[in-house]
């Protein structure tokens, strides 16, 4: 665990990255995530990451095929939005955990 | 009288049976089993198909050898469960009511999901051993393959049996090695996962066994299509690999009955209570093996632990007593690795596998995350074990959770 300054809040994260608590997230924090790794955010990653919170706190298991069925996008398009690892990225965008693949 | 139906007499189904037959009143409870298919195939011998170490008569037997006296089977497809309703309706329209409802119908492949699958190569040069048809097309491939490149690739998760990939590229190294043609065999393993398996410790000590084996592994790649013409395979984010030979673990969806029923999820399986088995959607619906979405691995050893814990779950309801016994996740799964060895992983939710010995703690005999040849034993002494004693339902020496006796921490 360490602490890390985001959009001028000082929040928890992993040795990856991502938020520790879910509820410490902001659309400010996203942004700045993902700049970090070169992305702009635009309004349709944006609603890729509600998508995931929601279905995330519901308890959901979430997988790309997953994400690739909600309407949003398609996986093709869902990897032009977040280059190189779709769901890992769009997940620590999302301030959820990294997701679990299932053993 | 009342009633239980199971649907499905794969393991799951078949292991519930047994041991509701035993233990509820003959006189007080009906038990109707259901299921499209006369045979039961043992699922882990698959895998030593396509290396001439079985053949077809090996993994099949009549199903109705397991099903005991007092538990009516129906060989029929289900059209649909009517869950409202508490009753399932058959194929042609008969109608099953129940009190309570065990769905045991698995998990299946279905290679139509990609692209370019089950294309003009296909049971040619691309291939499943996920199907006895797809094990034996395999076997005939290679006994006249002098070579080339040999990928393994897997489309999506979850999907049944997550070691078994593994253990294909680890015996065919194995097997073309001892035609004396393993220097013109190219060995890849493409995973959609980050690594050659999930969690941190198991994968260290398999990627190390990998290399050791100048088995390449590509990971984070995540199939999009098939290339038939110039034999490659494209991911979403358009990279390549060339094949020669494509084996493949097709995704894995559950029963499209499922989906009709309207009690599944986006892959058909059916949302379930990861703890008690009962679904999440009705109390008198329980969920057992490989068609549940619980987050464990889809395999018959988490089957045979998860079916303990419902049978006391669905005893409890029964009488109207709360669900109080809480399943773990437990996983057991042998891994061979070729050359008479073989490698064991006890795991469940929450902890990861873990070297030690299993049974019995600093005994063993079985070494767990290590490659010997007593492990190896161990798998192929489970063909008997499977047959006589686990799918009756008997008692196996091993606690249906896991157990940290025996397992050493690591940091």
């Amino acid at each position: 665990m360490a602490e890390k300054n985001l959009a001028g809040k000082t929040v928890e994260v992993t040795e990856e990255g991502y938020l520790v608590n879910t509820g410490d997230w902001s659309k400010e924090i996203a942004a700045e995530m993902a700049k970090e790794d070169g992305i702009e955010l635009t309004d349709k990653h944006y609603e890729v990451l509600d998508y995931l919170r929601k279905e995330q706190a519901a308890g959901a298991t979430l997988t790309i095929r997953k994400v690739g069925k909600s309407g949003i996008t398609d996986i093709k398009g869902l990897y032009q939005l977040f280059p190189g690892g779709p769901l890992k990225l769009s997940s620590k965008y999302a301030g959820i955990p990294k997701p679990a693949s299932c053993v | 009288m009342k009633r239980i139906v199971i649907l499905g007499a794969g393991t799951a189904g078949t292991m519930m049976a047994n041991k509701l037959r035993n233990s509820l009143d003959r006189e007080e409870w009906d038990i109707t089993i259901v299921d499209q298919f006369k045979t039961h195939y043992y699922q882990p011998g698959f895998l030593f198909i396509p290396f001439g170490i079985y053949n077809k008569q090996d993994v099949i037997k009549p199903k109705s050898d397991f099903i005991p006296a007092g538990v009516k089977m129906i060989y029929s497809k289900i059209d649909k469960i009517e869950a409202e309703a508490n009753k399932v309706v058959l194929d042609g329209g008969q109608v099953l009511n129940y009190d309570f409802l065990i769905v045991a119908t698995g998990t299946k492949t279905v290679p139509s999901e990609t692209p370019g699958l089950q294309d003009k190569l296909w049971y040619k040069e691309i291939f499943d051993f996920y199907t006895v048809e797809g094990a034996m097309a395999l076997q005939n491939f290679f006994k006249g393959w002098e070579g080339g490149k040999l990928v393994m690739a897997i489309t999506e998760l979850p999907y049944k049996c997550p070691v078994a990939p593994l253990e294909f590229v680890f015996l065919a190294d194995a097997y073309f090695t001892e035609k004396g043609i393993r220097d013109r065999v190219d060995i890849t393993y493409v995973t959609p996962m980050p690594g050659a398996f999930t969690k941190p410790i198991a994968t260290k000590m398999l990627s190390e066994l990998l290399a050791e084996k100048n088995i390449k592994v590509v990971p984070d790649f995540y199939i999009e299509r098939v290339d038939n013409d110039n034999k490659k395979l494209i991911s979403y984010d358009e990279n390549e690999i060339d094949f020669d030979v494509l084996t493949v673990v097709p995704v894995n969806m559950g029963d499209e009955m499922i989906e009709r029923s309207g009690l599944g999820d986006d892959m058909n399986f059916v949302p379930t209570n990861k703890h008690t088995l009962q679904s999440v959607a009705h109390e008198n619906i329980f969920v057992l093996g490989d068609a549940a979405n619980i987050p464990t691995s889809k395999a018959g050893s988490v089957a045979h632990f998860a079916a303990e814990i419902l049978f006391e779950n669905l005893m409890s309801a029964i009488e109207g007593r709360p669900l109080q016994a809480m399943f773990d996740g437990h996983a057991n799964c042998y891994i061979e690795t070729g050359h008479g060895k073989g490698a064991l992983i006890d795991f469940n939710y929450d902890t990861e596998p873990l070297p030690g010995t299993f049974p019995l703690p600093g005994i063993g005999p079985f070494g767990l995350l290590k490659n010997t040849k007593i492990n190896h034993y161990g798998k192929v002494m489970f063909r008997w074990i499977y047959w006589h004693i686990l799918l009756k339902g008997k008692e196996m020496p091993i606690e249906p959770h896991m157990t940290m006796a025996g397992k050493k921490k690591v940091n």
